[in-house]
């Protein structure tokens, strides 16, 4: 019996080194006012690579198949598609003025791109590398998700403080939803059933029912000793078990560890200056936060909702993704 | 006929249906009025800048653009009916042609024509937004409860100010001001905002020379200053940034210069660029081919604050639009890290104050430290229990 659950454990053990092995990885985080892309290993936690690439980086991330990545270079008006392994840039797809922030479709094949300065999503065939539709939405689009089931792409623009609702069928706006003060991002949870959205300066996230574009839910922070004001969600992830949100908080340097059943706070985490962005590892073990003023990545236990280590990286990191590398 | 309007019903009734609990926003026209009192500036010495003939309407027209691009969304249909006039024409009468057509006016003119405004009968129910005018006077005993201010008073801005030179530890100051009352103005208040801060102004002295500063600086400003006791800093009261730019690096002590000149507070400035505001710097830059100044953002702001609360309000009831925009719930995303709101005792909107020098912020007041019990913007101007303010009580 004893030598039984021994071996079970040395199996359990095992599995547990065998799946942490088979998700070691890359975070690649862009550097916003330096032009590059810093590469950390997601086991030594050392950055292995520093790529450059074009200006101002900001919204970053990998094909389905995890073959290349996509990139915005804002300044340069142009998405650049680089190859993971050697760090070249293939080719860049046209993709409207200052590009901020884009979302690959499910389909793997459509790249929904906010033109900031534009008012305009661009939507870019990534195959033939040609733009198939451009959608006038709100003042400086920048938070864009996918459902699920691919059937809606969501902008959020930061000075209408709308939700735009693009049917992808058509390529057309069906509904627009109000939120707080400069929405930032957005999420839809994996099963599609609701949408998260960020307002920056209102302080808040809103959770829409995705059946009728209805709020169902508002949710607000406090950390105490930091004034109200500075608590700014930003960017945020979902975990796949469909537990947690971690929330951005910008310059409160803090993350928000939300409860996605029940919407409450249920921990908030000190992380470097101004956090803007965040990827998890393969396994969702860790999360790798970028902080921008302080130039930094801070990395955490997903478990023990703890941080664990600070990891230095280029100027103003803003966006985070991950890539298997084995 | 009869047919026609049945169908329409039906189209109607399906919307209805469609739309279920989504919020069905109302067909709503709003048109703003600006008015405008264009007034050559006085001569000065430097000839190397221009004043913007459109500074202030600049930034209601890209406003304009701002409420109507969220506007169609919505079906929100937004419109200015401007009228600027000469130093020597009637502001009334240009004032109540534009009251005929709406109760939002936005205001570049002296205070004196502000007032008089305000105080028509026919703008007893208008809401009026003062862009240009930052003399304390108007937030403080001259207020008026029709009329609010996106332009920052000389109080905020001192104490901004202020509260750069405590955490420096620049805590003695000489004053140097100008002839203009502008200028007298901005001296009174950093004179305030040093006795609030605990700021010893050593000494108080007026450019008068008329000398050519462009060429005789380098002989007339070290003496000037000469006999000024030691201090941190020197403070300049220069509104029509006449002198102000001579006296830096020319002083007789090395010392560094505040106020008009050397590191500004400013409502805004082409420096500005943290929390998104490059994006709105880009979208003037497009729209005008110049840079933004400080009126061309309270102007802005002004119509801003209107778009934000129709949309909110989803209503064009002029009563209920006033009473959100002074409400708790009234915030707006303002390019300047915090959301700004108006301070309900005196019509102030309340925001941080960049202090720059041209090619960069310095520092963002309130400053780190400054805390305040309601709200730590509310440690810069004019606060509750100091304006005698009381057209808000009603």
């Amino acid at each position: 019996m004893r030598r039984n659950l021994r071996a079970l454990i040395s199996a359990l053990l095992l599995t547990t080194a065998l799946t942490t092995a088979s998700y070691a990885g890359e975070i690649w985080v862009s550097n916003e006012k330096d032009n590059t892309i810093s590469v950390i290993d997601d086991t030594s936690f050392k950055v292995t690579r520093t790529l450059e690439v074009g200006e101002r980086p900001r919204g970053i991330t990998f094909s389905n198949d995890h073959s290349v990545v996509y990139l915005c270079a804002s300044d340069s008006d142009t998405v650049q598609v680089i190859d993971p392994d050697t760090g070249k840039i293939l080719y860049d797809l046209p993709s409207g003025e200052d590009p901020e922030q884009f979302i690959l479709h499910p389909d793997n094949k459509h790249l929904y791109i906010a033109n900031e300065d534009d008012a305009i999503t661009t939507v870019v065939d990534v195959e033939s590398r040609k733009v198939i539709a451009q959608i006038d939405v709100g003042i400086e689009p920048e938070g864009m998700a996918a459902s699920p089931d691919g059937k809606y792409v969501i902008t959020t623009s930061e000075t209408t403080n709308m939700a735009h609702w693009i049917d992808t069928k058509t390529q057309e706006i069906i509904a627009n939803t109000l939120v707080d003060q400069r929405p930032r991002h957005a999420e839809f949870t994996q099963d599609g059933s609701e949408l998260w959205v960020s307002a920056e300066i209102g302080g808040t996230i809103s959770v829409f029912n995705v059946e009728d574009q209805t709020e169902k839910a508002k949710i607000n922070f406090e950390i105490k000793g930091i004034h109200p004001d500075r608590i700014q969600p930003v960017g945020f992830e979902m975990t796949k078990d469909g537990k947690y949100v971690f929330v951005a908080l910008g310059p409160a340097n803090h993350i928000a560890v939300v409860n996605r059943a029940t919407y409450e706070v249920e921990k908030y985490l000190l992380v470097g200056r101004r956090v803007w962005h965040m990827a998890f590892n393969g396994d969702e073990s860790l999360l790798f936060t970028t902080n921008g003023i302080s130039g930094d990545v801070t990395v955490i236990d997903v478990a023990k909702l703890e941080p664990i280590k600070t990891i230095k990286v280029g100027r103003f990191p803003w966006g985070a993704a991950w890539r298997p590398t084995n | 006929m009869q047919f026609k309007k049945l169908f329409s019903f039906i189209t109607v009734a399906f919307l209805f249906t469609l739309l279920g609990k989504t919020i069905v926003f109302a067909e709503i026209n709003i048109t703003v009025g600006y008015l405008e009192r264009m007034i050559p500036p006085p001569p000065i010495l430097s000839n190397l800048e221009e004043i913007p003939e459109n500074l202030g309407i600049a930034g209601v027209e890209l406003g304009l653009k701002d409420n109507n691009t969220t506007g169609k969304f919505l079906k929100h249909d937004y419109s200015v009916e401007s009228r600027i006039i000469d130093e020597k024409d009637d502001f009334i009468a240009a004032a109540k042609a534009l009251l005929e057509v709406s109760n939002f006016l936005i205001i570049k003119a002296p205070i004196k024509d502000q007032l008089a405004l305000a105080d028509l009968p026919e703008a007893e129910g208008a809401l009026i937004f003062n862009a240009s005018e930052k003399d304390i006077v108007l937030r403080d005993y001259e207020c008026r409860g029709n009329l609010l201010h996106t332009i920052p008073s000389y109080a905020m801005l001192a104490d901004a100010l202020a509260q750069f030179a405590v955490k420096k530890r620049w805590k003695n100051w000489v004053l140097i001001d100008g002839e203009f009352k502008k200028d007298k103005a901005y001296a009174t208040a950093l004179e305030q905002s040093a006795k609030k801060f605990r700021i010893d102004i050593k000494a108080r002295k007026t450019w008068m020379f008329n000398a050519d500063m462009r060429r005789n600086a380098a002989q007339e400003v070290p003496l000037f200053t000469q006999d000024f006791p030691d201090h941190d800093l020197i403070v300049v009261a220069d509104e029509n940034h006449d002198f102000g730019r001579y006296v830096i690096y020319n002083t007789w002590l090395p010392r560094p210069i505040a106020g008009s000149e050397g590191i500004s507070p400013v409502t805004w400035s082409a420096a500005v660029e943290q929390f998104g505001a490059v994006q709105l710097q880009n979208r003037f830059k497009k729209m005008h081919s110049r840079t933004m100044g400080s009126i061309d953002y309270a102007a802005w702001a002004a119509i801003r604050t209107i778009g934000e609360a129709v949309t909110r309000t989803n209503s064009n009831d002029f009563s209920k639009i006033r009473s959100y925009i002074l409400s708790d719930d009234f915030e707006l995303a303002g390019f300047k890290g915090r959301k700004l709101s108006y301070r309900k005792w005196n019509g102030q909107l309340r925001q941080p104050i960049p202090l720059t020098h041209p090619r960069a912020v310095v520092a963002t007041a309130p400053l780190e430290g400054f805390l305040h019990k309601r709200n730590e913007m509310d440690s810069l101007g004019l606060d509750k229990p100091q304006t005698k303010c009381e057209a808000f009580n009603q």
